[in-house]
């Protein structure tokens, strides 16, 4: 079970994930009712104060966790822990105050609001749901919130289908941090705006979390974003993470032959290009890979002749340096330079 | 060749390919009507015909109520065997330039343009029967949602052949065969089984694949190639952008890759134009656009993408929004949200100009920097 | 070419929830409302009107008068009674709006709640409630008229109740659909992430976002229900006489329409225009309403 470790001290996490599970039905033709894992045993923690990263592709399993941690969705198995109280199986009122420590912001940032609703409606809703206050009171909270994601009262009455994509984000962000909530969890919360709007987006975001110390689950797909936000990443494949490790660190010599794939597929604007590494379709849910889920598209297995040790036994994480683990039988604790990333 | 890369069933690892930078020169022509020197005039005597020529492009979509500016004044050359990439952000009109290009347009858009030329043939006054034998033939279109490309009522297989056979192209058996080699070209494991099978047993990856396979049924010169890869997870999408790239440097044919992603472009492309409002605000070969970008917008944007490398502070913003009115811009349409702003730019529209040969930009103060406090 | 509308779209504003000036420039449009409007204006001033109105509002009884073809004094004739056509037909038109708008109202103040919370809970409410709809859909209105009249005796008041029971279930149909569809929406996901209370959820987000097919359902069943309660009332299961129920009258008139004609044919034609003029108005709202369908 990993630690949360933070420049060394240990400190008692804010997010305890042990041994997450989250099983969907599926029905597949020729095989009849199957069930597909979308998270498979997790552990994972985040230290209070701390911006974690988490990557993947479709079907790595993260916007799972994501809302199993939410309590959107029920977990199959396993244990959340949030400051300290289980989320798990909490259900009605504490429930409800569980979730004042933890909110969201949501990949759409259109759809994420209420077309009917006006933005002073949407931003005083968590307000208006969790405490008594009275009307001028909570307009004046209103005001505070959109001032802090830089907008003005002009937009207090104004719908959805009058902003555009970063302004609506910013209503989301303000409402997500109206109950000043510990833990923010943003699932791809740039993905669909503009290169300018997302570095506006994402400075408000550093922002946000340095003046009122809040700690973040980021995921996403997009490496550079989570660089810049994150303090730690957890690299996802298949419902497992294979590798965690600092940010900086992860990016710059990363240790999973599937972290490596990552970074080099990644058409960098610097011009640093890599090979294609990957092989092959992503893996079937339904019909995942034996032993280690990454094998049959590994360029270091292929490099090491295909040992079967990668099919019969599945890797656990192993600490590899301080605060690094990957699940790889065979990823050395620095990566080799054979095919590290090629500046062009 | 390509029968072997099918048995295999997987893409082999390729090594990117360097892009050259050395390319048959087509000088842009500034569109305020000045002549271009001797000099280029020769040079664009002896270069071939370009396979996409557009100069003053404009379009207007007329609705009931009003008029909305897409495009005003997009100059774009393509030549043969070029990649280029036609890059900007949301409504500065990529998308519609490269429908424009297909004549693929609704029937409320309003087009004009001093040239609209493919392959030298002028777009504008060909008749619909022309038209349609161009397209799919000798232009293709690859779109961004492989899923919604496809119709999910009929094989990959049965939808490729009518392609063929729309065009005259060959059938039954000869057209079967002609498939398999182009699936084949595009590394697409299990050939007879992906014919055979229906879109939505396919996955995006392999989607984009036999769309790939589609256009290059007919042999075309150029290949409009919509966000290809933004849809598709990363991994997939180099492996999608390396065949691209692969399949256009072996058959020669054009691309215009229309993305908002920076990064693809660089891999991508030879030659790159930033849009902006609906006009080429900068135009470069790609390795002189990323090593020294003129316009000040091509600068923003390469400085607020977020890099995988060592981060320093915050990031640099472009502050405000991309103009939703076109129509009703006066003066350079950058200019609210530029850091180096002179009062002539909110007054003077500048034109796209050259600043060397394959090069240019739109802007009156080219290459001026902030000098950051 | 769903491609470049959809380029062109992107450049189009986002639309807002209710495009008013699309409605008013519609020919169709006019027309329908301008015939609803007319019939409010009748309703409520029906009495005032018509020309021969009577002592209780039904028609003035003339017995000499009786079957005149229409004529200046007359424009729709007599019927048996003598009373003039063209008055009974305005007065109508308030019972046969009032009916179909508390019909319509009742029909959706039941139905549209048990949608939505079929819609948004699934499972076992969902199937619980979508079971009784079925239920409650296989019934034949008549046979549910004829079976409420024989319990509780003839009547206006027993029809509408009948035709109550009738509807809802469509509207339950309705909601449910478009609750599916609206709860995976981000902002549903975004509501639950808040904490805000299922019900709440409904009530805030769920409702008012499904009215756009509603209202276009219930503009045209108003109409509808006036036909309904006009034949319930032509096989004597609805109003009685002598209230000026249109469809009470197209049956009084049966018997001498190859003579009488205009005795049976003008209520027939209020029925008609009634529920033209809703349906205009519902079409029209539905392609202002739900892009997708129009044009």
């Amino acid at each position: 079970m990993s630690t949360a470790v933070q420049g060394g001290t240990l400190s008692a996490p804010l997010v305890r994930l042990s041994g997450l599970v989250k099983e969907y039905p599926a029905y597949v033709a020729g095989r009849g009712n199957v069930t597909i894992r979308a998270v498979d045993r997790v552990d994972l923690d985040i230290a209070p104060g701390e911006a974690y990263g988490l990557v993947g592709e479709s079907g790595s399993g993260k916007t799972t966790l994501a809302r199993c941690l939410l309590r959107l969705v029920d977990t199959t198995a396993g244990r959340i822990e949030v400051a300290g109280q289980d989320v798990t199986n909490a259900t009605g009122a504490g429930l409800r105050a569980l979730r004042r420590e933890m909110q969201v912001v949501f990949q759409d940032p259109v759809g994420s609001l209420d077309p009917r609703s006006r933005v002073a409606d949407v931003v005083a809703e968590p307000l208006r749901t969790h405490l008594r206050l009275g009307a001028k009171e909570i307009e004046a909270r209103v005001l505070t919130l959109l001032d802090e994601v830089g907008l003005g009262r002009t937009f207090l009455g104004r719908r959805a289908h009058e902003l555009s994509g970063g302004q609506c984000q910013r209503v989301a962000i303000a409402r997500a941090v109206a109950l000043r909530p510990r833990l923010l969890v943003l699932d791809e919360p740039t993905s669909a705006l503009d290169v300018s709007v997302q570095a506006q987006i994402l400075n408000l975001l550093a922002d946000l979390r340095r003046e009122h110390g809040l700690t973040y689950l980021l995921i996403s797909h997009d490496l550079g974003v989570v660089r810049y936000l994150c303090d730690r990443i957890g690299v996802m494949y298949l419902g497992r993470i294979v590798e965690q490790g600092p940010a900086a660190r992860t990016m710059a010599a990363p240790t999973h032959p599937y972290t490596q794939a990552l970074l080099a597929s990644r058409p960098s604007v610097d011009g640093v290009e890599g090979v294609a590494l990957v092989r092959g379709e992503p893996p079937s849910l339904t019909d995942p890979p034996p032993g280690c889920s990454f094998h049959p598209r590994c360029w270091l297995r292929a490099e090491l002749g295909d040992p079967d040790r990668c099919v019969d036994e599945p890797p656990d994480l192993r600490v590899l340096a301080p605060g690094v683990t990957a699940a790889c039988h065979f990823a050395p604790a620095t990566p080799t330079t054979d095919h590290a990333p090629v500046p062009r | 060749m390509s029968g072997e890369r099918a048995r295999t069933g997987a893409l082999p690892i390729t090594a990117e390919q360097p892009t050259t930078g050395a390319l048959p020169i087509t000088a842009e022509q500034p569109t305020t009507g000045t002549l271009p020197s001797t000099a280029e005039q020769l040079i664009r005597a002896a270069a071939p015909t370009p396979v996409l020529e557009i100069r003053g492009l404009r379009l207007a979509f007329q609705g009931e109520e009003r008029r909305t500016v897409a495009l005003d004044g997009i100059d774009l050359v393509i030549a043969p065997g070029e990649a280029v990439g036609v890059v900007g952000e949301t409504g500065c009109g990529k998308t519609v330039t490269g429908l424009a290009a297909m004549r693929l347009l609704p029937a409320s858009a309003r087009l004009t343009a001093d040239v609209l030329q493919f392959d030298g043939r002028d777009l504008l006054t060909l008749d619909d029967g022309a038209l349609r034998r161009i397209r799919g033939a000798e232009v293709a279109m690859i779109f961004q949602n492989p899923t919604s490309a496809f119709n999910p009522v009929f094989t990959i297989g049965a939808q490729m052949a009518d392609v063929l056979a729309a065009h005259d192209r060959e059938r039954g058996d000869a057209a079967r065969e002609r498939i398999r080699i182009v699936m084949a070209s595009v590394g697409m494991p299990d050939v007879e089984r992906v014919m055979r099978a229906y879109p939505h047993q396919l996955s995006g990856g392999m989607l984009q694949r036999a769309m790939i396979a589609t256009a290059l049924l007919c042999r075309p010169r150029l290949i409009i190639a919509d966000e290809p890869t933004t849809a598709l997870d990363v991994t997939i999408a180099a492996q999608i952008l390396a065949l691209l790239r692969r399949l256009q440097l072996d058959e020669g044919f054009s691309v215009m890759l229309i993305t908002h992603d920076l990064g693809v472009v660089r891999r991508v492309c030879d030659r790159v134009a930033v849009l902006y409002a609906g006009r080429v605000v900068e135009s470069a070969t790609t390795e002189a656009l990323f090593a020294a970008p003129q316009h000040p917008y091509t600068r923003g944007l390469l400085a607020a993408v977020p890099r995988t490398s060592a981060s320093s502070g915050p990031l640099q913003t472009i502050p405000g929004s991309v103009p939703t009115d076109i129509g009703s811009i006066t003066g350079c349409a950058f200019a609210p949200r530029c850091p180096v702003v002179q009062d002539r730019c909110r007054a003077e529209a500048p034109w796209l100009r050259d600043l060397e040969p394959a090069r240019a930009a739109a802007c009156h103060f080219p290459g001026v920097s902030v000098v950051s406090a | 070419m769903a491609i470049a509308e959809a380029a062109g779209e992107q450049l189009a504003r986002r639309r807002a929830p209710f495009p008013m000036r699309a409605f008013v420039r519609d020919p169709l449009a006019i027309i329908g409302s301008v015939i609803v409007l007319l019939l409010i204006v009748l309703a409520v001033l029906g009495p005032i009107i018509a020309p021969y109105p009577g002592a209780r509002g039904t028609g003035q009884i003339d017995v000499p008068s009786a079957y005149l073809p229409p004529s200046l004094s007359h424009f729709f004739g007599t019927d048996e009674l003598g009373r003039d056509v063209f008055s009974r037909v305005i007065l109508g038109a308030r019972p046969a709006l009032v009916v179909s708008v508390l019909v319509v109202g009742f029909a959706m103040l039941i139905g549209v709640p048990l949608g939505a919370i079929a819609g948004y809970r699934r499972g076992r409410i969902d199937g619980l409630i979508m079971r009784t709809t079925d239920l409650f859909l296989a019934f034949p209105p008549l046979l549910l008229a004829m079976v409420i009249v024989a319990a509780l005796g003839p009547g206006l008041e027993h029809a509408a109740i009948a035709l109550i029971i009738s509807w809802w279930p469509w509207y339950t149909r309705i909601a449910r659909a478009v609750t599916v569809s609206l709860r995976e929406q981000p902002f549903v996901d975004a509501a639950r992430a808040i904490g805000v209370r299922d019900m709440t959820i409904i009530r805030r987000h769920i409702v008012p976002n499904s009215l756009s097919p509603l209202v276009v359902q219930a503009t045209v069943d108003v109409g509808t229900v006036i036909l309904a309660a006009g034949s319930l009332a032509f096989i004597g299961l609805g109003a009685r006489p002598p209230q000026p129920d249109w469809g009470l009258m197209v049956a009084d008139g049966r018997s001498v329409i190859l003579d009488q004609w205009w005795v049976s044919t003008f209520p027939g034609l209020a029925i008609f225009v009634t529920v033209l003029a809703f349906n205009l108005v519902g079409d029209v709202l539905l392609r202002v309403l739900d892009p997708r369908h129009g044009r």
